[in-house]
């Protein structure tokens, strides 16, 4: 444990990437496959759902530290993040006594203290903080709140371990994706050498597009893109990004966010299974009627939670794939083809598919002004905007920028009032940064969205200063203010839902700006809320 | 509990600082003009230039007439060396904060308070160890009254800043190490003195001050100013700089710096990442969480008062205990505790 405490303060501790991949390549070299298993599924951000509640966890914090418990909390509320403030009470300045390597902390401790009733639990942990130094005994609460969170992306971590083990990164992002277990087994065959063969329920990285600006003119897309004769247009869905994987004896649904939903779409599983073996499809998952065409999100999203789908729901909410792109076809990898014969492999291919699986139309577009006046049409169409792919763009790992453009619909704003504040999380943990903002109703705010981003740096730790100067009530992390601050909230959608106390249900909120020239009293109504279009429509 | 009648009381806080009327002199005032000042220590949230006469150590006083003027009116007193100011019996104790630092034991009529101004009670080189002194009523500060702040020794910072030096000698990068001018700035260079003769650079605003410690015969590794006439790559080198000069100008030159800050904040691992350093060393001049109970249990007072940081929560947890505890609040909340 002492070597990944090591490389988790190696990488808090500077923002150089060079030191970072010096750091994990040296920590991948040196441990055995076991730890380097656990350590890459921390690294890649996966965590346990919490074994132990935060309520139990405060009261063995006060126990253990002999402190009276208001004292506890206000300690508490000063750093911002139960793990640190339990290490900084209780981790003990000699070294540690548990020692455990990674793995031996993952199998012997962790795994175990999850299947144990409270009061063992209590005895676990409270020996735990006898026994471990202060850096361990941070890291051990991070793991024991799923709270642990290291500042290297996916990317830089999958660059150490393709130096390391000498192999091109992209066969490490593939190996990489979808399901695996932190065994050394699977990291073993993670830095095996490249026989082309992968495990075949793998997807591939997805291709990411760059934001193009929202106010961008017809003239500033001739400049930036150039011929709108190389670029392949087409609408921008607003579904679930995924890839279908037909393979030699099954199908697999792959969400972008690494999820496996094969069994939540059955409608199209069952279709993929009339594609030939050793095909993939990137494509959108889509409520569709074949009547009115593409549904709101907010239909799609009754399907998601949803483990069992139901006869009621297969017929009320029917599901397309929109595919757009062919990343397999008869077993080959097609990624390093240009778009152009991609799609053109991938028409031919759906032409017998069947209605569920349906190919994203081109648009046909002979100038940016057309391009521009194609995009208004987004809203009414339900979807985000256009996307723009060059004819000749590879199928790239990640967002490489000047290949995938999506330009999106400029979306609705707000004006709206700080009502709640709580702290952020990891860097943040003792800054207050995520914001619940309300609208008004008869002299009442009604929350109506909480947004994180979209404030600088100086912003906000200029609005932290507020919040703690003009806080009406504490609940718990959460602090209610005075509603004095008014902030223009940008989001791509609204629909109607009766889970929400204000009726409606917003995309994607973030804060465009901060109004310091409005006064609470010139935010917006509930009633200019419900005025917004797409909330007549779900 | 005894019951505290402010009319009555040795010392009290007023709105220029902290007071004694029968000897007439503040201690340590922030706001004047007042006549007698008796100064603790030459921070600037300590010794500030309001006063007509100041009392002070042998220490402070080339510190004082360095931050405030060669002219000021100065009376220097050895540690322990009674002198009388009005009704009352004054003399000066080690506090252990930084050079010259001093506790105030003020005597009327077999009374005695003491403020203890700054202090620490963990070990430093370059000062006088605290020194305990019994007293009726406690004046103490209480920057770190929180559980949470406990100090490492310093003898482990001190490998710890030497390591990460090490690792950016072999990175080829520069340390910046940042460290408030006067008083700590001579701490980690008289603590690197028992492990390294290696040199270290200074920033112009340190240097007066590590001149006047090397004057009081502090032992500490080889240092330069520097230079900035020339240009140089400062690959490997280890400078020194107050906290006041990050994200200034000053730092352009030494693109690709690795950072550090050492203060007793750094205990916390938001302040640190908050205030953009790449390292934090936990190393404070004040007296940490123990320290504080300890003192308070070792000078016998009867009654506490406390001033500055986390006040109110030391007040409620020593009343907790059946201390007769009370908070004086600070003339100058706004001001940098240094
Ligand atoms: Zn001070
Ligand atoms: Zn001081």
């Amino acid at each position: 444990m002492k070597r990944f405490a090591n490389l988790y303060r190696a990488l808090d501790q500077t923002t150089s990437t060079n030191i970072k991949l010096a750091a994990l390549r040296s920590y991948f070299e040196s441990v055995p496959p076991a730890d380097a298993g656990w350590a890459l599924y921390f690294l890649s951000g996966r965590r346990f759902k919490r074994m132990v509640g935060p309520a139990n966890l405060r009261q063995w914090m006060i126990e253990a530290s002999n402190l009276p418990a208001w004292l506890v909390e206000e300690t508490y509320a000063s750093v911002g993040d139960l793990a640190e403030t339990a290490a900084l009470l209780t981790g003990t300045q000699a070294p540690t006594s548990i020692n455990h390597s990674l793995s031996e902390w993952m199998e012997k401790e962790m795994l175990v203290l999850g299947m144990e009733p409270p009061d063992q639990q209590r005895l676990r942990i409270l020996r735990w903080w006898q026994h471990l130094d202060y850096d361990t005994c941070y890291l051990v609460n991070k793991l024991l709140t799923g709270s642990l969170r290291v500042g290297v992306s996916h990317l830089l971590v999958a660059r150490a371990l393709a130096d390391s083990a000498n192999l091109p990164r992209p066969v490490i992002l593939h190996r990489l994706m979808g399901h695996w277990e932190p065994t050394p087994q699977f990291y073993n065959q993670l830095i095996a050498p490249d026989d082309g063969s992968t495990d075949h329920s793998r997807p591939y990285p997805f291709c990411l597009a760059s934001p193009l600006e929202q106010q961008n003119t017809p003239q500033e897309l001739k400049t930036q893109l150039g011929d709108p004769r190389e670029w392949l247009v087409e609408w921008k869905w607003d579904g679930i990004r995924a890839q279908l994987l037909r393979r030699p004896g099954a199908c697999y649904i792959w969400t972008r966010g690494e999820e496996l939903v094969t069994d939540r779409y059955p409608e199209v599983r069952d279709a993929a299974y009339g594609l030939p073996d050793g095909t993939v499809l990137d494509g959108e998952i889509l409520a569709w009627s074949e009547e009115t065409g593409v549904m709101p999100f907010t239909i799609l999203q009754r399907r998601l939670g949803r483990k069992t789908i139901g006869k009621k729901l297969l017929q009320d909410i029917p599901i397309c794939f929109m595919a757009y792109d062919l990343i397999e076809h008869e077993g080959q990898d097609m990624r390093q083809h240009t778009t152009t014969e991609r799609r053109a492999l991938l028409d031919r291919l759906l032409k017998q598919a069947g209605p569920v699986l349906k190919m994203s139309p081109l648009l046909s577009v002979t100038s940016w002004e057309e391009a521009a006046q194609r995009q208004m049409e987004s809203r009414g169409r339900l979807v985000e905007g256009l996307m723009l792919k060059h004819r000749n763009a590879l199928y790239e790992v990640g967002r490489r920028r000047g290949h995938w453009w999506k330009w999106k619909i400029t979306p609705h704003t707000l004006d709206t009032v700080m009502m709640y504040a709580q702290p952020g999380h990891g860097r943040r943990a003792n800054l207050y940064t995520d914001y619940t903002f309300g609208v008004w109703q008869n002299q009442e705010l009604v929350p109506i969205a909480k947004a994180y981003s979209g404030l600088t740096n100086e912003e906000i730790y200029e609005l932290d200063t507020w919040i703690r100067q003009h806080t009406i009530k504490r609940f718990g992390p959460v602090r209610s203010v005075k509603p004095e601050q008014v902030f223009e909230l940008a989001f791509e959608a609204i629909n109607r839902s009766s889970r929400h106390k204000s009726g409606v249900a917003v995309r994607f909120p973030r804060i465009a700006r901060w109004r310091r020239d409005l006064d609470p009293k010139d935010a917006d109504s509930l009633a200019d809320v419900h005025s917004l279009p797409g909330t007549g429509t779900a | 509990m005894t019951s505290f009648a402010p009319e009555t009381a040795l010392i009290k806080m007023t709105p220029n600082g902290l007071y004694c009327p029968q000897g007439r002199f503040y201690i340590d005032p922030v706001r004047g003009p007042v006549e007698r000042a008796v100064i603790t220590h030459g921070h600037a949230d300590h010794a500030r230039n309001v006063a007509e006469t100041y009392f002070t150590t042998f220490g402070s006083s080339p510190i004082l007439q360095k931050r405030l003027s060669n002219d000021i009116s100065l009376h220097t007193v050895s540690y322990s060396e009674p002198f009388t100011l009005g009704e009352t019996t004054v003399s000066l104790h080690p506090a252990g904060h930084i050079l010259g630092s001093a506790q105030v034991r003020v005597e009327h009529q077999g009374e005695v308070w003491v403020v203890t101004g700054d202090f620490k009670r963990d070990h430093d080189p370059t000062c006088q160890p605290f020194e305990v002194v019994p007293c009726d009523t406690l004046i103490s500060e209480a920057t770190f009254a929180l559980p949470i702040y406990r100090w490492p020794p310093a003898g482990q910072v001190a490998r710890d800043i030497l390591a990460w030096w090490d690792e950016n000698i072999e990175l080829h990068q520069v340390s910046v190490l940042f460290c408030y001018a006067l008083g700590k700035a001579q701490r980690v260079l008289a603590e690197l003195k028992k492990l390294t003769d290696r040199k270290v650079l200074l920033h112009g605003a340190i240097l007066p001050i590590v001149d006047i410690y090397r004057e009081a015969g502090i032992p500490m590794v080889p240092t330069e100013k520097i230079d900035l006439q020339h240009k140089r790559d400062y690959a490997g080198e280890m400078i020194l700089a107050p906290p006041s000069a990050l994200g200034s100008p000053w730092m352009r030159r030494f693109k690709g710096a690795q950072t550090g800050f050492c203060s007793g904040w750094m205990r916390v691992r938001g302040n640190r990442r908050r205030r953009g350093y790449d390292r934090g060393f936990v190393l404070s001049d004040h007296a940490d969480w123990p320290s504080l109970l300890q003192t308070f249990d070792d000078s016998q007072a009867s009654r506490i008062q406390l001033h500055h940081g986390y006040s109110d929560i030391l007040v409620r947890y020593l009343e907790e205990l059946g201390v007769d505890a009370i908070s004086l609040g600070s003339p100058f909340a706004d001001l940098e505790t240094v």
